[in-house]
């Protein structure tokens, strides 16, 4: 048998071609759940409020840190749609603008978490041995800190700045999935059509790219997207300590920094970005729900 | 046999973990920019000062031998000093330790008496309005910034309605008139103890908000998770077997398919504890708790670098123990765990 | 003849989906006399195992019995609120499955699972119980009682934890056990032995065994009477001698000379031409007409219930003008 190894391992399950018509039926079931296509809808509009900040806010310039000090903390009305803040900013351009870092945060966190977690888990899984306990007693390592005190920790050891807000989330972050990424690895490992691909002698590192990745996208992403508010929280949780963007940018974590000590006088001031992490917070969860029961097979059942 | 092997060798991993930890904490506090020197001595320190302030601190050693004094140190209960206040950080942690851990225990309950029923509940008439109301409920809780949610609590109890005292641990009034007396550091343990009641209800009134806002994200991880993890069971062969076997409702869900399910409800109430000192931090901040998260957030915010460690390591080592008990029991309910 | 334990009448169950209503059974009827071996046997989607749970009332979700009746010692168990029906399962009706494994509740010992379903029926203190499930233990020959109750499902092998189902099942003397593919997943040698069992069982017990498999090679060894499942709906039923050896429906016959036997040695299989209907569509009449080289006409319509013997029925066109009613 002399057929070089791609044509013969053609059809097996796991080949990418395979997951992309699988992805395309999965996005016809997601439709269907109402919940999770208006979550969508919602974050899209915050995604593009957020590309498209400044464009969008009435108040441009405050959004950027101007104040207006004749008009602190007054409420909502026709000119402020949302009140301003302690300096008399419109606070809903600071929110609009806010949006920035913060969904930055949930999606670069994210992603770079999966991009170094997922294929150190495939190897640890695949391989075994040593490299295997290596790789997780590392994991273990890293797991045992409080996310958040971990973050907090780095943060302050580096500095107060979104880099390194992100940097820190993402180091707490990335043992879960290789953690997910290993204990599919292993389950497949076993499986036949793996063993076939080492009969006919591929090599280690192409199985893993070729099928094992592929297979363990599937559970990483229906992480991944639930990870995203997560990490949004986490992230506005350090700019609330003050460890991440600084005053006077805007950021929904720190605009309620400030407005805790003013919330006598102008609640709307705590009230409103607050009520924006909740939102897309919400919305990255429900989407996540969603997504986890289409993708699973289980939940594909008689109504 | 094979569980005792799966026990030792768990703790042995512990070892291992905590060994780490230690490590990677040592490494972070090294980490700061700033000089702690420079910290501990001032800006105009004569050149002998400051070199004898290196030695004494140890910064003159290579970082191994810095790590090994340390943790030898630790072990006699030295966390070192501060640097800002120069007291001797265990006596802070006396104090601090047992005010955020009662918070925690507090909020805990909630989450075990409110998460769990309402997952189990849930699961078992799914579909259902109560099943879609407490899946809106837990949403909402998992997505909610548990500091806002603090902000919004005070706002609510507090400014608008007076019924619940602002912050701190204890009204002045009491600390005054019926001061605690300090055995365990847990006040609702030491008024109980000294049947100082007046203070148990002030104490208790003072826990309300603060447990309440931190159990939040748990008591919503909770139901999702013990929802997940029943439908999962109740869809189990087993589980009708028992249907078929003309057990009732209470015994299925209740004696059995809770069992089931326990394994990754303890990993979720596991999570949930360790968030929960985490969160912690944030409340404490909203509410003036005097507790390990307000003194590690005054610390970062001053460059206090000693406390830093301490407390990181400190939660580290709670956190390592917690998941050690947590697989040490999900050993002892499903005799399966051991064989792998 | 006296009473049958079980008469289930025009049983119809319906299934919502997404994809539209799923008939699945389409007017079953059947009669369980008291000890009773009567075999269950079709193709899988048949609807076989949904006739078992229907009469414990176990319906899964999402489906729905539109019509019929199932009585039991003369009371109509349909309509019955649920608290009911639990007095029923595990006390009166009782039900084997066919993976043992995923029958037996991993996280607790036999014994544990045995002492459950006692109590459940029974006032016994602990000591009585305990004396009883050695008892059921030995009952269903089981080596070394008292260990296998300290042991959990796991560390049994295929054979023994189907053992400690059928004792399971039957420690609160149920009169009917209904036994769902019982050794479908088991090894053959091991197949015997249980079936073995469950013969023996049925006499020294005096329970009443509802077999469902889709093995008629089961039917053969085991059962007195067989009823023949096709799309929902009982196509013959009789005695197994009558239905194997002069097998009437077309669908029975059809069956039979699909599976291998040795005369037919070197001989390719003769497979049924066409598919089994989708429950989503029904067809008006006969189901198996589209398949059935006999179909006529006539079969457009719903077929007739024939007697061709005394306790032989066929529901078939075939036999339109032969017996009576």
């Amino acid at each position: 048998m002399n057929m070089p190894p791609e044509e013969s391992l053609e059809g097996a399950p796991g080949a990418w071609s395979t997951r992309f018509q699988e992805y395309r039926l999965m996005w016809r079931a997601l439709r269907r759940d109402r919940l999770a296509v208006i979550s969508l809808v919602i974050i899209l509009i915050f995604v593009l409020a957020a590309i498209f900040a400044s464009w969008l806010a009435p108040y441009p310039d405050q959004a950027m840190g101007k104040s207006n000090l004749s008009e602190r903390l007054s409420p909502p009305s026709r000119t402020h749609l949302l009140g301003t803040d302690d300096v008399g900013r419109d606070l809903l351009s600071r929110i609009l603008l806010g949006s920035r870092p913060s969904l930055s945060i949930g999606l670069f966190v994210v992603g770079l978490a999966m991009l170094i977690g997922t294929p150190l888990g495939a190897i640890a899984g695949y391989f075994g041995g040593w490299i295997d306990q290596a790789i997780m007693r590392i994991t273990d390592i890293f797991l045992s800190f409080p996310p958040l005190l971990l973050a907090i920790a780095i943060s302050a050891a580096l500095g107060p700045s979104l880099f390194n807000a992100m940097l820190s989330i993402t180091l707490t972050w990335w043992p879960w999935y290789t953690r997910l990424a290993r204990a599919q690895a292993v389950s497949l490992k076993e499986q036949t059509f793996v063993e076939a691909s080492r009969a006919i002698g591929v090599s280690g590192f192409t199985i893993i790219r070729r099928h094992i990745i592929p297979n363990v996208l599937t559970p990483a992403l229906v992480q991944a997207t639930m990870d995203i508010g997560s990490a949004l929280l986490m992230g506005a949780a350090l700019s609330f300590v003050g460890l991440g963007v600084q005053l006077p940018k805007a950021d929904w974590g720190n605009m309620l920094t400030v407005a805790r000590l003013y919330f006598n006088d102008g609640p709307w001031f705590a009230i409103f970005p607050g009520l924006a992490i909740l939102l897309v917070a919400m919305c990255f969860n429900l989407l996540g729900d969603g997504v986890r029961d289409v993708l699973d097979p289980q939940s594909r059942r008689v109504g | 046999m094979a569980r005792v092997e799966y026990i030792i060798r768990r703790l042995l991993l512990a070892v291992l973990v905590l060994v780490g930890v230690s490590i990677i904490t040592f490494v972070i506090a090294r980490l700061v920019p700033s000089d702690p020197v420079a910290l501990y001595v001032g800006p105009r320190a004569k050149i002998e000062t400051r070199e004898a302030a290196r030695v004494k601190l140890g910064l003159d050693r290579p970082l191994y031998q810095q790590y090994l004094r340390y943790m030898g140190e630790v072990f006699h209960g030295d966390f070192g000093i501060s640097v800002r206040s120069r007291r001797p950080i265990i006596d802070d942690l006396k104090v601090f330790l047992p005010a955020t851990m009662e918070l925690v225990f507090v909020s805990m309950i909630i989450t075990v008496l409110i998460g769990i029923p309402l997952g189990v509940v849930s699961a078992a008439w799914k579909d259902s309005w109560v099943d879609q109301l407490s899946r809106i409920f837990a949403v909402i809780n998992v997505s909610m910034p548990v500091f806002w949610l603090a902000l919004l609590l005070q706002l609510l109890f507090v400014r608008q309605l007076g019924l619940l005292p602002i912050g701190s641990r204890v009204s002045r009034e009491i600390a005054i008139l019926a001061p605690i007396d300090h055995i365990t550091g847990f006040y609702l343990v030491d008024t109980l103890l000294s049947r100082n009641w007046s203070a148990f209800r002030d104490v208790l009134s003072h826990l309300v908000l603060p447990s309440i806002a931190l159990s939040s994200y748990a008591v919503g991880l909770s139901i999702r998770m013990t929802r997940a993890a029943m439908i999962e069971v109740l869809q189990q062969k087993y589980i009708t077997a028992a249907w078929a076997a003309g057990l009732t409702g209470r015994t299925v869900y209740f004696k059995l398919a809770l069992k089931n399910a326990i394994v990754p409800t303890l990993m979720v109430l596991g999570l949930s504890f360790v968030w929960q000192i985490s969160g912690a931090m944030l409340v404490e901040i909203i509410f003036l708790w005097p507790g390990l998260g307000t003194y590690l957030v005054n610390a970062i915010l001053t460059i206090d670098f000693p406390i830093v460690v301490s407390v990181t390591l400190i939660v580290a080592v709670f956190y390592v123990f917690t998941n050690l008990f947590l697989d040490l029991l999900q050993a002892m309910i499903d005799p399966r765990v051991s064989l792998q | 003849m006296d009473q049958p334990l079980v008469t289930v009448r025009d049983l119809r169950l319906q299934f919502r989906t997404y994809a539209g209503i799923v008939h699945a059974l389409n007017g079953i009827d059947l009669e369980i006399h008291e000890h009773d071996m009567l075999g269950l046997v079709g193709e899988t989607g048949c609807g076989k195992s949904m006739t078992g749970v229907s009469i414990l009332g176990l319906v899964p979700r999402g489906g729905e019995i539109v019509s019929g009746s199932i009585v039991f010692r003369g009371e109509e168990l349909l309509g019955k609120p649920e608290s009911y029906m639990q007095t029923i399962r595990g006390a009166k009706i009782a039900m084997v499955f066919q993976d043992p494994s995923a029958s037996l509740n991993p996280l607790f010992t036999i014994g544990q699972q045995l002492e459950t379903v006692m109590r459940r029926h029974q006032r016994a203190d602990k000591s009585q119980m305990r004396d009883r499930a050695l008892e059921l233990l030995k009952v269903v020959e089981l080596p070394d009682p008292a260990r296998i109750l300290k042991t959990y499902p796991h560390e049994l092998s295929g054979g023994m934890k189907q053992r400690a189902s059928i004792a399971i099942a039957l420690s609160c003397g149920a009169d009917l056990l209904i036994a769902d593919e019982p050794t479908t997943d088991l090894d053959v040698t091991v197949q015997a032995q249980i079936l073995d069992l469950l013969r023996r069982l049925r006499e020294t017990q005096g329970v009443a065994i509802l077999m469902i498999t889709h093995d008629l090679a089961v039917v053969a060894e085991t059962c007195q009477r067989v009823g023949v499942l096709y799309a929902g709906q009982v196509v013959e039923s009789g005695p197994v001698d009558e239905v194997l050896f002069e097998a009437k429906h077309p669908y029975t016959r059809a069956l039979l000379e699909a599976s291998p036997k040795r005369s037919s040695r070197g001989q390719p299989l003769q497979a049924i031409p066409g598919t089994v209907p989708s429950g989503l569509h029904p067809l008006e009449g006969c189901a198996f007409s589209p398949r059935c080289p006999h179909a006529m006409e006539i079969c457009g319509q719903a077929p007739p219930r024939i007697s061709v013997a005394p306790s032989h029925t066929v529901y078939c066109f075939l036999y339109a003008d032969s017996e009576e009613r």
